[in-house]
Formats: C-alpha cells, structure tokens, sequence
C-alpha cells in the first residue's frame, strides 16, 4: 500500500497576493521516481505552488500532503526536514564561499550524505573548493543540486533550471535528473520551454492563471496540444522571418574591447557589422558581454580599444544624446523590466518626452504632442492601459515592453538595438513584439537583437553573432546554424570539424 | 625626558587611547557580519558610558560597572534590532537615531546625578579604579621598555585583545560563524538552508551593542578616571565606523588601526613644541581628515573577500521576489 501514496499530494491550495488569485484551488500529484513537468506562462503561478512546497509561501487554503501525511510547512527548515530540496531560478548561493561551504550551512553534523559522494554516484565534476564568484552558471547550479542532495532531499523541485544554460549544459542536467529518477527520487521541473517537456518529463501539469488545466502523460502530448493547453488558445507557434533586401553597413563594430572598473574584461575585440534592412541575433549565456555592448554602442559604457562606426563616423566617445539623434536607439530589457529606460512612476506620455522634450522650444513642456503620441501608440501596438495617466508601472509586464519598444520605434531609428525583448512575455505578446522587430526591418532599419531563446534567434534573425565570455565566437547565417552549434560556440568550444582541420 | 623614553610614554598613551576605538570597531564589525548597518556605535558607546559610571557609582563595584555597560549598549542595540530585523525599517535612520538617542541620554542622566549631588561628591570611588585602572604587576610591569608595553595596561585592554582574537576565530573558524557570514552575505540563500535569519540577526546585533557598551565604559571610567564628564565620548564611536572599514572586517586588523587612530589622537601631545608648532585644533583633527582618506581609499575596489557583508543595510523579506 505504502509506495501507492504520491510524494507530494496538494489538494485544494490556494494563494492571494492582493486581490490576484496566483493559485486557485489547485490539486497536483507527484509520485516517487517520476519526473513531472509545471508547465504554464510567465505569472501563471508555477513558482509560487512551489514556494509554497518549499516554506517561502504559506497557502491561504488547502493541504499538502507529504508521503501521504499531511503537513504544515512554515520555513524552508521545515521543508528541507520534510526531504523537499528546492533549486530556486536565481541561485541561492553565497559568492563568497566554496562549494563546500555553501553546503554546510546550517547543517550540524548530521549530513544525510558527504559531497563528495554525491559527486561520484551522479558522475559531477564540481570542484567542491572552488569559490561561487568563481563559478560558471551550470556549475553553480550543480553546487545547487549538491546542497539538497546532501540533505537525503528525495523530493526535488527545479525552477526554471534551464533557462541559463546552454544546449550541452541543459542535457547533462538532465542525464543527472533521469540517474536521481532512477534513484526513486520525485522531481518537478518548471518550465515554459515545451521542447525541455517533452524530452524530460514522464508527465506533465499545465497551469493557466492560476488554475490546473489538466495533466498528461508525456507520450500522449504533443507541442501543439501542450500550448493550446498554456495559453488556454490555438497559437501559431511559427515565428516568421520577414523577408528584406539587405542594405548597407549601418553599423560597423571594429575590435571593441571593454575593461570593466574592477579590470575585468568584459568584451574582448570584438568585431562585426549590421547592416539595413537586417536583425542580427546576439546569443550567449547570461553575463557573456550582451549588456557591455549594447551600453557600449549606445555611448553609456566607456570603450578601452577599438571603435564603434555609424555610416562610417566615428560614434564611441559622443554622449548618449548625441548618439540618439543620429539615429541609434536602445530597447533594454532588464531582468526587473523598468530598471533601464522606462520611469515607472510616470505615464505614458511622460515617459515619450523623456527622449524629445529637448527638441521642444522654450522651458515649458508641451504635452499635447507627446499625448497624441502616446493614444497613437496604445492604438497600434494594442496596449492595454486604462488611461494615459496611468503610470507606467501599473502595466503588466508585456505592455511596459510594449511601450518601451514602442517608444524607440517612435523615434524612426536607423539603428534599433533590443536586448531581451520577450523577457517575460507569454507567447501571444511575444509574438507580436517579433512582428514589430519585422515590421521594422522591412522599413530598412538595422537590428540587433539580443535574446536568450536559441529557437527564436535560428528563426528570426539572419544572422546569429555568439559571444562566449567577453568574445566573438561566431557569425552564422541562421540559416544554417544549428542549435548544437550555437551551443558550442556559447560555451566557447571548438567545433569537431574545425578541431580536424585544426 | 630622552627620546627613547618619549616614544614609549608616546606608544603607551596610543594603546590607552585605541582600546576604546576597538571595543567600538569589534562590536561593529559583529553587527555588520549579520548584514545589519549600525550607525548608532557612538549612541550605544555612550550609553555604556553612563551606566558604565552609574553601575560602579551605586554599587561601588567593578563588575557591576561592567556589567551596566554591556547590557546598556545591549539595551540600545535591542531597540536598533526591533524596528530594524522585526519592524524592517531603515537601518541607517534607525541607527543614527541611536545615536542621537545615546548622547542625549547619556548627558543628561550625567547632569542629573551631578545636579543631584554635593558638588565634587559624584566620581568612582578607588576600589573600582583600582580594578580597571592600568595595573601594577609588580616584576613583571618593572621590566624596562616591555614591562611598560606589555604588562600595565588595563584589565580591559586585555580582555579587548583576547575578544577580536576568538572574534576572528569564531568568524572564520567555527559553524556558527559560517552561517553567520551566509547571513550577513545572502540572507535569502540561508534561510533557504534552514538557518534562521532573524534570530542570528538578533543575537549578534545584542552582543555587539554590548562590546560597544563596554568601549563607552571604557571611556568613562578609565580615560576620565571615572570623573564623569558631559560629551564623554565625542566623536570615537564614528572613527570605530570608519575604522570598520579600515579593517575591512577583520576582527585582527582592526588591532592594529585602532593603534594607529589612538596615536593620532594623541600625537599633538608627544611633538614638543619647540620642534613643530602647529595649533592643537590642527591636531584634533588629524583622526576625522584621516578617517576620510580611509573612506575614499577604500572606495577602491579591493579583493571580494575585504569587502563589506553584501546583505548590509538591506532588510531581508522572504516572501520579496
């Protein structure tokens, strides 16, 4: 009877941030040597039923029931007392200490198991001696692994454990998630990426708004049904290549090389060029150069070598300002959206004149035009916004995107860099913001875009630069990159065919 | 007077006016390992200060002096951790509120007990003094040269040098200290380990309060003689911040700047005048102009190791995302 009981059984859980129901009533089960998948949209609640799982949440309702008891967790102590290990999306790491450390915490002498016998039964390389600051995203993620392995954990939850990692890296986390499988250990993975479903899970739950849609055995799935699930409509999932003439050099990048305040070499001479008419991806693992670049080409980064050309004039050394007027514009999207370029606090409206109030004569403001602006703007890129008043804050996060890549299209770029754009947009709103970057390209403008998701870059740009820790590995027409290939240049390694020439 | 015996009258003078700092430094640098950013070191030395004095003036015992002072500075650190680790309000205005706190209070029980008694009747009487005043070891204290630098200082310039040593080793050696650092560094990455924040938070900002108490303490009852006198502290609890710094949380190295910032603030007396005549006030000043160039120095990216809990001044909310 015993091993029938789920690992994990909620029934009826419910959480309230405000008025926003994040989780309706929600009934999962888990069981031992299974790996299921959370699948659902960016604020659909995955994250917080697993919070709650993991102490950080307390429900407002309902139960969880661990190995068929049920439970109260109140902390992450409770939970990790319970045998829940949860690897957070940002690392819960201290940079400071080793690996070994970061593993100790907190424990008295009763560790479940040693790390370095974790390591050896799951076939990890982790140099346990080796400071986090010092670490490479995957391995601080299998320092992760190894601290809730070392606690005896053998209900893990992973969120979002890909998104940081390259094809090669995502593959050998998951050999080590089908060894601790088949070790008996139950395992969620939350994940928006349905290739990642598909290849890991044994089942899958959807969540739509807060609410369980239903789950599936993985075999009886398929893409185009999982999504019709998510988004809780038909999608289609093919994002388009627009075809345009390709024009001119714009931009034309020679040698860049970017020291940061602490000596750090944050881009190493790197060189390329965009042209008209033309979106050149820029992919890479978070933290390999994306933001020194773009800062750099828009004249917020000082430049320690080579230079930066705009129809053949020099550009770096200028303000910013002076930058804007001759035609370059940035969209960066940060990871807290309205750090960079938007103020959140002001409207629509406001934020517009931010960029051309100087253009204005005399020292008052004239808001009339950048009102009509602004209601031009909530017309054509369907914005949803209860009224220009509104600061921009209130918007949820697919529309501030809006805005703010609204507002540097406004300006008629001759150049129009865009980092992230999608970051956190469900796929219908994604969808559109690809169709304003095509949009703009067929009116010749110049596009670099900066993304994390490999199949977007293959399928919307032309060509794909891959940067690797501060360096240009690659230029590849997208045509004929593979994302095997991408990978390996993201990790800075040599190709096989290249390593027999070589 | 010869030259040699200057320079060790000079020396002696340094160390009598460093222990202070250090009790301030060391009681910081123990709040700021749990992530908390107390400016309120110079109001918690004052309070220790006047309990200090009022605990060995009522009881006429050292150890109660002592004892009033470390839980006086314990006293105010529990209200800094209140409203900053249970209410999370701003730790830098909670801390200099502290401090104004701490000065007002001390100066004005001060004046209290003063107005409240015989002219010249308020002061430590000799059975206290002779336990914290610089001791006479006899043979040992009447060695030339080492006896003077190693065996007559006060019981509490001792017990100041054994604190930042087992300070050190319990920081960088023990279990506790490990998760200590973890909190003060990313209080969210242990809480996810089971540690609990607050209570870390609490224990180490309330002995910190403490030592810094003792510092006042210090400075009440050995540096004035146990005379009490208005602004007693003036001004070392915002050295021992800088001097935080200076150290770069280090519990050892902090030994040393203290010796080096209580010889600034003697020096003026040491350099006769017939050699350099510059104005006293030049000299008074020579602690803050240098604790400004520690300030900008230190702006300078050093090793991640030197460096300041990055949790410092940021209150920890686990349900923030």
């Amino acid at each position: 009877m015993k091993h029938d009981m789920p690992a994990i059984q909620l029934i009826g859980l419910t959480k309230t941030f405000g008025t926003v129901k994040a989780n309706d009533h929600i009934n999962l089960d888990v069981h031992s040597g299974e790996i299921l998948a959370l699948l659902g949209e960016n604020g659909s609640g995955k994250t917080t039923l697993m919070n709650m799982l993991s102490g950080i949440y307390q429900p407002d309702e309902g139960n969880i029931f661990i190995k068929g008891k049920a439970v109260n967790i109140r902390s992450p102590k409770d939970a990790i007392n319970l045998g829940i290990g949860m690897i957070h999306q940002h690392f819960k790491l201290v940079d400071l200490f080793t690996a070994r450390e970061n593993i100790q915490l907190g424990q008295r002498n009763n560790q479940a198991f040693s790390p370095d016998e974790v390591c050896k039964k799951l076939g990890l390389k982790t140099d346990l001696d080796k400071k986090i600051y010092n670490m490479s995203v995957s391995e601080k993620q299998s320092v992760e692994i190894l601290k809730v392995l070392t606690r005896g954990a053998d209900i893990l939850i992973l969120d979002e454990p890909t998104a940081v990692l390259t094809p090669q890296e995502i593959e050998s986390l998951f050999k080590i998630l089908r060894a601790m499988k088949e070790d008996g250990k139950a395992i969620v993975i939350i994940t928006h990426k349905l290739e990642e479903v598909m290849n890991i899970s044994d089942r899958v739950a959807v969540l739509h708004k807060g609410v369980n849609v239903g789950s599936i055995d993985t075999a009886k799935a398929d893409r185009f049904v999982l999504t019709q699930m998510m988004v809780g409509r038909q999608v289609d999932l093919q994002i388009k290549r627009a075809l345009a003439k390709t024009g001119d050099t714009i931009l034309d990048v020679h040698q860049l090389s970017i020291t940061a305040a602490d000596g750090q070499k944050e881009l190493q001479s790197v060189s390329f060029q965009l042209h008209a008419g033309e979106i050149l991806g820029v992919a890479g693992v978070a933290g390999s150069g994306q933001k020194a670049l773009c800062e750099a080409i828009a004249g917020l980064q000082e430049i320690s070598g080579g230079s930066i050309l705009l129809d053949g004039k020099r550009i770096d050394g200028l303000s910013p300002r002076d930058i804007i007027k001759r035609g370059v514009s940035m969209a960066f999207i940060p990871e807290d959206r309205l750090g960079m370029g938007l103020v959140g606090s002001m409207n629509i409206p406001d934020n517009l004149l931010l960029k051309t109030y100087r253009e204005q004569p005399g020292i008052l403001l004239n808001r009339k035009s950048a009102k009509n602006e602004a209601a031009r703007m909530i017309e054509g890129l369907d914005i949803s916004t209860p009224g220009l008043n509104t600061p921009v804050q209130k918007l949820s996060g697919g529309n501030v995107q809006k805005v703010l890549l609204g507002r540097e299209i406004s300006l008629s770029p001759k150049v129009l860099i865009t980092a992230y754009p999608v970051r956190g947009l469900d796929i219908g709103a994604s969808m559109r913001i690809y169709d304003m970057l095509n949009e703009q390209k067929l009116k010749g403008v110049a596009v670099l875009f900066i993304g994390e998701d490999l199949d977007v870059l293959l399928s919307l740009c032309d060509r794909i630069a891959v940067l690797s820790s501060g360096r240009l590995t690659a230029i590849v027409d997208s045509k004929f990159a593979t994302k095997a290939l991408l990978g390996m240049k993201m990790a800075g390694l040599r190709t096989d065919k290249e390593d027999a020439y070589a | 007077m010869t030259f040699a015996q200057q320079l060790l009258a000079f020396f002696y003078a340094a160390v009598l006016a460093s222990v202070p700092l250090l009790y301030g430094t060391l009681g910081e640098i123990l709040i700021e390992k749990s992530g908390n950013l107390n400016l309120g070191v110079e109001g918690m030395m004052y309070l220790g200060a006047i309990f200090g004095f009022l605990g060995g003036f009522i009881f006429d015992s050292a150890a109660m002096a002592l004892l009033f002072a470390f839980a006086a500075g314990m006293a105010g650190a529990a209200i800094y951790a209140f409203i900053t680790v249970t209410l999370k309000a701003n730790q830098n205005v909670t801390g200099l509120t502290l401090t104004i706190f701490g000065t007002g209070a001390a100066n004005f029980i001060g004046e209290i007990i003063k107005d409240s008694h015989a002219a010249g009747t308020v002061f430590i009487s000799d059975k206290v003094k002779n336990v914290l005043l610089p001791l006479d070891m006899g043979i040992l204290s009447d060695i030339p040269v080492i006896g003077k630098l190693l065996f007559s200082h006060s019981i509490l310039t001792y017990f100041v040098i054994i604190l930042s040593v087992s300070m050190s080793i319990y920081l960088n050696r023990s279990r506790h200290g490990l998760n200590l650092r973890a909190v003060g560094e990313n209080p969210a990455a242990a809480d996810a380990m089971g540690i609990s924040v607050s209570k870390y938070k609490y224990i180490h900002i309330l002995l910190g309060g403490g030592i810094c108490g003792l510092g006042g303490a210090y400075v009440s009852l050995v540096t004035a003689v146990g005379n009490w006198q208005p602004n007693i502290i003036g001004g070392q609890g915002w050295i021992a911040l800088a001097l935080v710094i200076f150290s770069s949380w280090s519990p050892t190295r902090a030994i040393f700047g203290a010796l080096i910032f209580g010889a600034l603030s003697v020096l003026r007396l040491y350099i006769p005048k017939n050699i350099i005549d510059i104005p006293g006030a030049l000299f008074s000043m020579l602690p803050f102009i240098v604790t400004c160039l520690v300030l900008i120095f230190s702006s300078i990216k050093q090793k991640r190791e030197h460096q300041q809990p990055a949790g410092c001044g940021v209150n920890f909310f686990r349900e923030e995302r």
